[in-house]
């Protein structure tokens, strides 16, 4: 994991007094609301519904045991007890006070954490796969990567007031587990013979107007990454909207050109600095790849643990189902990554209380070398346990809440934090979440049901991501009721695809329901095993349609 | 982008600014875009040092030739250094205008004028920027501020100095803190 050096601290710490000067003035009525909302917003400071909300910034969604344990400090001193992990790998306070905020940070810095850049119209937290290390389908570890560029992009002079937001997402496997279609840019790491480069995609997004990110370049060379990010953004930073912030994320623009046009100015612009000192020495590349080395694992016959893990399987059907849901391969023989569920029955999706903070830490302590990793779709991964140990872990993760056995399934869902805490939400979202989790609890059906993504918005934002569930929910509002729009067909990863919109919107009461015909026509046709997405992408939306509307005979 | 029909907001002069750190009389008149259609009249130009419309300038600068030297320009959000490009040495001093501290296109104008069009004159931001992106503009190459309405010069400048350290590359520090963490 990267470690702060005295360079590091200093940075953080002027940004921390630099934002409690901020504060200060802006409480002494020296800053106006206007003047105040991009500072506080580079803070990761909303003004919400009902209090402020902080987003704090979790690079790539890695964190270490001291850091969650503040974390947990943090979420009793200034807020109610609680926190939120993001879709986007960060963490959010729903209630700190605004004249907190200064402490809060400091708190934060001092193991290393910030809130730099966390929203306002800046490069944001660049994000990654949260198997990053371990996944057998790993090219190369991403996360070296996110962290020269997280430096690269901290408090960048140049691109500080972009025509909006900006997300980078990295992809170090052959399977995209970081969404990199749906980012403004995405970059994915190839080998070319012996060399590695990176594919460069840009212009996806959520949000009003979905869009799949199209490829500019097909291999980077390594040194270039960052000297090629900056002619990127150069070039939006020039040309993109700002006569209209629901047309000025770099997908319009991309759009607007075409991505052969956007690809060719990036080039021109990309020449002119390729060669400048943005250009990655071998140096720092090995500088970064160093603090993301592979722990001490302890060599292990993996046939044996292997089948002494199936011997406590047998023996217990609970941990069996956990088993096979929450865990996942690792490359090194006699290990696994076992994700924490933050999704039971009745908890908003991603909300863990102080003690639970402390529970991971003390879990990420004893069972996986004392490190975490937020998922993008809020959960947590432990990634390094020992199999030997999977039963202990088990036992103490149930203790906590956080072994619900549902990971990829119907209950595991994405969801914003809704019309409840947010002041942009058409509607809520967390009470949908609930009412399907306590529709589909029977484990055995959401089991025979498969893989299966159901992600909520509260709006067209899309921060639930909708667009890519492969049953997508999005919160409207008709003549001030909370309505509901079904979608079906999306995806975030390699197949990247948008879900379509089923037909007329529903009344939050019969979500369910709708939901219940979806899942009923979708077991009548598919083919022994088949997942969700390929009956759909089989048979269409149409099928569905006639279902759902359907009028009772 | 469609050409704006009316004129957008006009950066002000005020009568006194920071350079290179320092509160200092403003000695120079900055000329309005004049309304679209319309033509400058150059018998109107104030005498001494001005500060024209880049494009005014292009179009007249024939006709300006024995002023040349106390001929300044101003380069508006959405003309970008490009306009200028190889000429800017040629200008004492160049202004960029931030319509709104959120338009950050003039970050980049600033940086392209330093480092790819090697401008060694007096880089000034105009228009609506605030203290708080002083930083940055330093960082972009600026070293004039001049800002709009009655401001507390004297503690603004304290924002210059927020920072002590950065990791990118800029106008200020040509090495990115990798090539200098060994």
């Amino acid at each position: 994991m990267y470690r702060y050096d005295d360079r590091d601290r200093a940075i953080i710490n002027d940004r921390v007094a630099q934002f409690r000067g901020q504060t200060e003035r802006y409480l002494a009525g020296e800053l106006s609301e206007e003047q105040f909302l991009p500072l506080r917003l580079q803070n990761g400071l909303y003004i919400q519904r009902l209090a402020p909300m902080l987003r704090i910034a979790v690079p790539y969604g890695l964190l270490n045991s001291a850091q969650l344990r503040r974390l947990a400090r943090v979420s009793r001193d200034y807020d109610k007890g609680y926190a939120h992990f993001t879709t986007r790998q960060n963490l959010q306070y729903n209630w700190p006070q605004l004249e907190d905020v200064p402490a809060i940070l400091n708190e934060l810095a001092e193991v290393e954490m910030h809130a730099v850049q966390t929203s306002g119209n800046c490069i944001r937290n660049t994000t990654s796969d949260p198997f990053a290390g371990i996944a057998l389908d790993e090219i190369a570890d991403p996360r070296p990567y996110c962290e020269l560029i997280r430096q690269w992009s901290t408090f960048h002079p140049e691109f500080a007031f972009l025509p909006r937001k900006f997300k980078i997402a990295v992809s170090g496997s052959e399977q995209d587990r970081a969404a990199i279609r749906v980012h403004d840019i995405g970059v994915q790491i190839v080998r070319r013979g012996e060399e590695i480069g990176f594919q460069v995609l840009v212009g996806g997004g959520q949000g009003r107007t979905p869009v799949i990110a199209e490829t500019i370049r097909d291999f980077l060379p390594e040194e270039d990454l960052l000297s090629y990010l900056e002619a990127i953004i150069r070039v939006y930073n020039q040309l993109g909207r700002r006569d209209n912030k629901y047309k000025a994320r770099i997908k319009i623009l991309v759009k607007a050109l075409g991505p052969e046009e956007f690809g060719r100015r990036v080039e021109e612009e990309w020449l002119h600095i390729k060669d400048g000192a943005e250009k990655l020495t071998q140096e720092a590349l090995a500088w970064a790849k160093s603090f993301f080395t592979s722990p001490d694992y302890r060599a292990f016959d993996g046939a044996a643990t292997e089948t002494a893990l199936q011997q406590q399987a047998d023996g217990d059907k609970a941990f069996a189902r956990w088993l096979e849901r929450n865990t996942y391969p690792h490359r090194v023989p006699g290990y696994r990554a076992i994700k924490l569920s933050t999704k039971p029955t009745g908890v908003p999706p991603g909300d863990v209380t102080d003690s639970q903070l402390d529970a991971i830490a003390n879990l990420a302590d004893t069972f996986s070398f004392g490190q975490a990793r937020v998922t993008h779709d809020q959960n947590v991964v432990l990634a390094d346990v020992e199999q030997d140990e999977l039963y202990a872990l088990w036992q103490q993760a149930r203790k906590y809440g956080f072994a619900t056995p549902n990971i990829g399934t119907l209950t595991d869902m994405i969801c914003c934090p809704g019309g409840d805490y947010c002041s942009l939400a058409n509607a809520k979202s967390i009470p949908v979440a609930e009412a399907i989790q306590r529709r589909f609890d029977d484990m055995d059906y959401l089991y025979d049901l498969g893989d299966l993504n159901l992600n909520i918005s509260g709006c067209m934002n899309a921060c639930g991501h909708h667009h890519v569930g492969h049953i997508g929910i999005l919160g409207v509002d008709k003549k001030g009721e909370e309505f509901y729009q079904i979608q079906l067909g999306g995806s975030a990863s390699n197949d990247a695809s948008l879900a379509k919109v089923l037909g007329p919107s529903f009344s939050r009461a019969e979500v369910p329901e709708v939901i219940g015909k979806i899942l009923d026509l979708f077991v009548e046709l598919r083919q022994t095993e088949e997942p969700f997405i390929d009956t759909y992408n089989r048979i269409g939306l149409q099928p569905f349609k006639e279902r759902v509307y359907a009028k009772a005979s | 982008m469609p050409k704006p029909v009316k004129l957008g907001p006009q950066p002000g002069n005020p009568s006194e600014l920071i350079i290179s750190g320092e509160i200092k009389t403003n000695e120079w008149q900055l000329v309005p875009q004049v309304e679209p259609g319309e033509e400058l009249d150059l018998t109107s130009l104030p005498p001494g040092k001005i500060i024209l419309p880049l494009r005014q300038w292009l179009k007249h600068c024939e006709a300006l030739s024995e002023r040349s030297g106390e001929i300044g320009v101003w380069l508006d959000s959405e003309e970008g250094a490009k306009l200028i490009g190889e000429e800017a040495n040629q200008r004492p001093l160049i202004a960029v205008h931030f319509p709104a501290f959120a338009d950050g296109r003039g970050f980049t104008a600033g940086r392209m004028l330093r480092e790819r069009y090697r401008f060694t004159g007096e880089l000034r931001a105009v228009g609506g920027f605030m203290r708080d992106q002083l930083t940055y503009l330093q960082r972009c190459g600026f070293n004039a501020y001049a800002f709009e309405g009655e401001q507390p010069l004297a503690s603004l400048k304290d924002s210059m100095s927020d920072f002590g350290d950065s990791y990118q590359t800029g106008v200020d520090q040509p090495l990115p803190m990798f090539r200098r963490r060994f």
